[in-house]
């Protein structure tokens, strides 16, 4: 394992360990540049509130998955390793969709089985095998609710221009008023479809570029 | 003449380098073009001098498209009277038509070129023609009925998704028009499902006659109730529909105008109605319910069948280009538009789908086209250097 035993003691929100976190909402942004998770992205943000528990549950899920793995880094023998990390997703998620069920059945309901995918979600294993294998707990921890953070955000605002234009509501309360109806206007119904979800990520990644020209692959 | 190219060259400074009004030299060059052709032309390498630049072609297919718009401004009246049950005069009828077709076509070049000319600025190349058909299209594949508002937002959004972010004029994978089409059958599907599509606000003192339904010949052969149109009006175009695609006859005059300046693919024009009717006659052998038995010729007359087999099949950019590629991208075409209108019943209309659909695979179709040829080379030049060694 890569880690050096030798180096000063950080404190825990040094500049590196602000970056963990920081990195994965803004220029290494799980969806929008890594464009990993797409399915789940595209299938459960019809709404926001169902996104709001799904981005909730993933941050919980992959923050202690990270910390897990990285705890046990040194006893995982490595070619069993996959098995391992799928083991300890698996256990975190029927923790997740217990309490879901438990607190929130409706959404649950909603989001179906797209509670049971969070285990595949491949943000979850990628940041497990390029992060949480060679790195201490709490760094660990960071990267793990930083990249949850990173695809959180997105999947919420993107449910909340999904929600406003196809349904006219936010949490499912109504947000256009009625006299916009009245002169005319009509819910989009292309915004409940998948295929609108893709292109409006492909929107917010187009924006995103603009304003961030490094990210801009030139190859 | 002469005052127009005077009056270009007097303002023609102000936009060029320096000048007040650079920012917007783009829009200046689109429109000088647009009047006449410019002075300088290419000097260095090998390239066929040609007077059908971009801007020629165009204007060349919205020729070919004025017997359906015309025929569709008439008509338009023509089943709004009909719907209330009043007699009028022919120009009364067209009143009505033109009445409730420009603002649709105005609002759809407005918001089109508007796009055009944001981009145009933004990324510094030069504006392009391509809309100037899409913008004309976009009208005659949409309902009389549809909201202005809905046209608008349809067309920003096939300008900006299905051609801008490939790249503008000629990248497009997808035909623009279409594009906007399905961009408002998707969203606001009440509004496009063949239901109602004839203007029937109704002024004071008038009624809808008894019996009413404007469904089109589509929706009524789905729903397998209502009055079908005759074979006569159904070729004719004294039928509901979109504005433009009711006629099969203006169409065909359309088809002639581009297969004649040879901007139109008479291959895929032709392999659509193959296609289209094959397809209707191996359902005919089926025939287990009504629409299967429906008459294999019916399926050309009916619905976008012919507007989307002359006017949008052949798009040049989005169509396949190999000769050999092109009946089978028309082909295709044919039959999935009968399956699609025949086999799913939430979509009355294939065209759209089987065209956009195709547009996705013409990319495919060629290159397994190309590809076939290569090897045919490679295996005759093998044949021919035997033959030298022997």
């Amino acid at each position: 394992m890569s880690e050096n035993n030798s180096a000063p003691k950080e404190t825990l929100f040094s500049p590196r360990n602000k970056k963990l976190l920081s990195e994965p909402i803004g220029t290494s942004n799980p969806i929008t540049v890594q464009v990993l998770g797409i399915c789940s992205v595209l299938a459960v943000t019809v709404q926001l509130r169902a996104s709001l528990v799904l981005a909730i549950a993933v941050v919980a899920v992959m923050g202690s998955a990270n910390v897990i793995i990285s705890l046990l880094r040194h006893g995982i023998p490595p070619r069993i390793r996959i098995i391992v990390q799928l083991t300890v997703i698996a256990s975190l998620v029927i923790l997740v969709d217990q309490v879901l069920k438990a607190f929130v059945y409706d959404v649950s309901r909603q989001l179906s089985v797209f509670v049971g995918l969070i285990i595949t979600n491949c943000i979850i294993m990628g940041r497990l095998e390029a992060f949480a294998l060679q790195n201490k707990v709490w760094p660990s921890f960071l990267d793990g609710v930083g990249n949850a953070a990173g695809y959180g955000s997105i999947l919420i605002l993107l449910a909340a221009i999904r929600e406003f234009f196809g349904s006219g509501t936010l949490m499912g309360y109504q947000m256009i008023p009625n006299f916009v109806y009245d002169i005319g206007y009509v819910d989009n119904g292309f915004m409940i479809l998948p295929p609108m979800a893709l292109i409006t990520v492909g929107i917010i990644i187009w924006i995103h570029r603009h304003r961030d020209r490094s990210l801009v692959d030139v190859s | 003449m002469k005052a127009l190219i005077n009056l270009v060259e007097k303002v023609k400074p102000n936009f060029e380098k320096g000048g007040r009004l650079e920012k917007f030299h783009r829009t200046f060059e689109a429109f000088e073009t647009f009047l006449y052709v410019k002075g300088d032309v290419t000097k260095s390498g090998a390239h066929i001098r040609d007077a059908m630049d971009m801007k020629r072609t165009m204007v060349h297919v919205i020729i070919a498209l004025i017997p359906p718009l015309l025929f569709g401004i008439w008509n338009v009246g023509f089943q709004h009277y009909r719907a209330t049950g009043e007699e009028v005069a022919f120009i009364d009828q067209v009143l009505f038509g033109l009445i409730h077709v420009l603002p649709i076509i105005i609002v759809s070049y407005a918001s089109g070129l508007a796009v055009e000319f944001i981009f145009a600025s933004a990324r510094d190349h030069e504006v392009n023609e391509g809309f100037l058909v899409s913008g004309m299209l976009i009208p005659l594949v949409i309902p009389v009925t549809t909201p202005l508002w809905m046209v608008a937002l349809a067309t920003i959004f096939a300008v900006i998704i299905g051609k801008e972010v490939f790249g503008g004029t000629g990248m497009n994978i997808l035909n623009p028009a279409l594009l906007a089409r399905a961009f408002l059958f998707f969203a606001y599907p009440s509004y496009l499902s063949g239901e109602v599509w004839i203007e029937t606000t109704l002024q004071e003192g008038q009624q809808l006659v008894d019996g009413f339904s404007g469904a089109t010949a589509l929706a009524v052969q789905a729903a397998g109730e209502g009055n079908m149109p005759s074979d006569f009006d159904m070729f004719f175009g004294f039928i509901p529909g979109s504005i433009g695609e009711t006629s099969t006859l203006a169409i065909l005059l359309g088809a002639i105008v581009l297969i004649a300046t040879g901007i139109g693919s008479l291959r895929i024009m032709a392999s659509v109605f193959v296609g289209g009717i094959f397809m209707g006659l191996v359902f005919n052998l089926f025939a287990v319910n009504d629409f299967m038995a429906l008459p294999a010729y019916k399926h050309l007359i009916m619905g976008g069948f012919a507007f989307g087999a002359v006017y949008m099949a052949t798009d040049p950019v989005s169509a396949s280009q190999t000769g050999a590629g092109k009946y089978i991208y028309g082909f295709l075409i044919g039959v999935i538009t009968v399956l699609i209108r025949v086999v799913n019943p939430a979509y009355p209309e294939g065209m759209m789908l089987a065209i956009l659909f195709m547009n996705v695979f013409a990319p495919l179709i060629d290159h397994y086209i190309v590809q076939a040829n290569v090897k045919k080379r490679i295996k005759r030049m093998e044949k021919v250097r035997l033959q030298t060694q022997a």
